[in-house]
């Protein structure tokens, strides 16, 4: 059986959260996916595979995000994949272009995504539809998503005594990586006081808890080790992968400090065969600060309850001991709405060691894990160079 | 909750939700119950998530509960709940042992604690609509044993 690489990554530039230049949410992923292919050394007339999801055109052409879009890049397709788990989407969509292209479905797989949400100002905090399982929480009016998110880490401190304090670490060392990419749209350095005097969102989650809310699109080209040796890039191998979905509404979350990425993890690790010792580089979708932290415990990089003491002392932070969120994650790069493509973009440039001021040195070996809804979907996928 | 009902977001009743809106009117907090392994369901569906029998039986609730975590929305849901903020947001554990979201209405709302006894209060939102939410009960705290750490 032949082995799947990735051979081309990109991410659309913005200015100020936006696209830059401007364009329709299918002019982003046009050009993205036109980036990525000439990071591959590939051609429009090899793709036969295309994946992606998104939020836009719902209700609407958006329904068959893969349709639509094929017809829009000239495509057809003998492979699609239009599976939406949320912002984790991408790492599943990673794993099924690889199966897709072992078993011969398809030779060159694009995988993309994008976002005008902060162009259209199409986001508030208000929950979803109340309809079918929903009409049980959206009367409620939990803001969404973050309120969920806010539960969790309000159930995380009552139960191990996680403080504000520790969750402020992370959003400070991730923008300290943002300062180092010049493509993040929050780069100026912040403290945790800066993080815990900004304003309450949703207790106990701060505003600089919180995700970005910007525009944004990515792309990742999939094709088979040979192909990808033919164009002359470095191959990026998918060594392992999993995925687990526990919940939609957040009161049927089995144990709130407990994400699915617990299992997914595990199922990507074992299917690579290493542990989180061998990881070099771990890139960890970042709705909110809680969601880094009981993603860190859940994958096992720690135990149950020391996430808080983990990312203490910056220890995530550019130059110490455990890079994370490279780019500056959804918290200072950029976060338009499904931030999951953005996690392998960044893992693949690192391992391609292209990353300059932000690169880590001599990593081979990289961990991916997106997260859905409300903590509700994970997709864990393991990255590697020969 | 003082969000016009013309605004508030109102639960689609459907065939599953009937009866547990319809006994909401009535002032009855019902649940689904097991016939096969017993266990308690919330929200209403067609089969049980733990052993896939069909469900059947209906049971009304003691309306008491434990609040397993909390958050207080100081932005709005929405503009439907922007006059209601800052309120709490809460999972409420009831006593039959389904788990399940909604309002803590008591005030102060710093009263409201992780592990506070809690009572349903029937809210009538809208026609036909009337809503379970809580408020803290009159009895003392309980011992609250679920921190795993210590004393915190």
């Amino acid at each position: 059986m032949r082995t799947a690489v990735i051979a081309g990554v990109a991410d659309h530039p913005l200015r100020d959260g936006k696209l830059a230049p401007d364009g329709s949410v299918l002019a982003a992923q046009a050009r993205v996916a036109a980036a990525a292919l000439a990071d591959a050394g590939i051609e429009w007339s090899d793709v036969d595979g295309l994946l992606s999801t998104g939020m836009w055109g719902v209700p609407g052409v958006g329904q068959l995000p893969t349709v639509t879009l094929s017809e829009y890049l000239g495509l057809q397709p003998r492979f699609t994949d239009s599976t939406n788990i949320g912002g984790s989407s991408f790492e599943s969509h990673l794993a099924s272009a690889v199966r897709a292209i072992e078993r011969g479905d398809c030779d060159v797989a694009l995988i993309t995504y994008g976002s005008t949400q902060r162009s259209d100002r199409s986001r508030n905090l208000g929950g979803r539809a109340p309809v079918l399982t929903m009409q049980h929480e959206t009367p409620y009016g939990l803001p969404t998503p973050v309120g969920g998110y806010a539960l969790a880490a309000m159930r995380h401190m009552h139960e191990y005594g996680t403080t504000s304090e520790q969750l402020a670490e992370i959003a400070v060392a991730t923008r300290a990586w943002a300062a180092l990419n010049p493509a993040a749209t929050r780069r100026e350095l912040i403290t945790v006081d800066d993080v815990l005097a900004s304003p309450m969102i949703s207790d106990p989650l701060h505003l600089l808890d919180s995700c970005l809310v910007t525009d944004g699109a990515g792309a990742v080209v999939v094709t088979s080790e040979e192909h990808a040796r033919a164009s002359g890039v470095t191959p990026v191998h998918v060594r392992g992968y999993g995925e687990s979905q526990s919940h939609w509404t957040i009161a049927a979350m089995p144990d709130l400090t407990v994400p699915p990425s617990a299992a997914s993890g595990r199922r990507a690790l074992e299917m690579a065969g290493i542990t989180v010792d061998d990881i070099d580089v771990v890139e960890l979708y970042d709705s909110f600060t809680i969601t880094v932290l009981l993603t860190l415990e859940a994958l096992g990089f720690c135990g149950p309850g020391e996430g808080g003491d983990f990312v203490s002392g910056q220890r995530t932070a550019p130059g110490r001991e455990f890079p994370m969120n490279t780019n500056g994650g959804g918290l200072s790069y950029a976060h338009p709405g499904m931030y999951g493509i953005f996690l392998l973009v960044e893992a693949v440039r690192q391992l391609r060691g292209e990353c300059g001021p932000r690169q880590v040195a001599g990593a081979r070996t990289a961990l991916v894990n997106g997260t859905g809804g409300t903590l509700s979907s994970a997709s864990t996928c393991v990255l590697s160079v020969a | 909750m003082n969000a016009s009902p013309a605004e508030r977001p109102l639960p689609v009743v459907d065939a599953d939700s009937a009866r547990f809106w319809a006994a909401l009117r009535d002032r009855k907090l019902t649940v689904q119950r097991c016939g096969t392994c017993g266990r308690h369901v919330f929200y209403p569906r067609a089969l049980c998530p733990n052993c896939h029998a069909e469900l059947v039986d209906w049971v009304e609730c003691s309306g008491r509960g434990t609040v397993y975590s909390y958050t207080v929305a100081r932005r709005p849901a929405g503009p439907a709940f922007a006059a209601d903020a800052p309120y709490v947001v809460a999972l409420v554990d009831l006593d039959e042992g389904v788990r399940m979201l909604t309002n803590v209405v008591s005030t102060p709302l710093e009263n409201v604690r992780i592990g506070a006894r809690v009572v349903v209060r029937f809210t009538d939102v809208a026609e036909g609509i009337t809503l379970p939410l809580f408020e803290l009960a009159p009895d003392p705290l309980p011992t609250d044993s679920s921190a795993r750490e210590g004393t915190a």
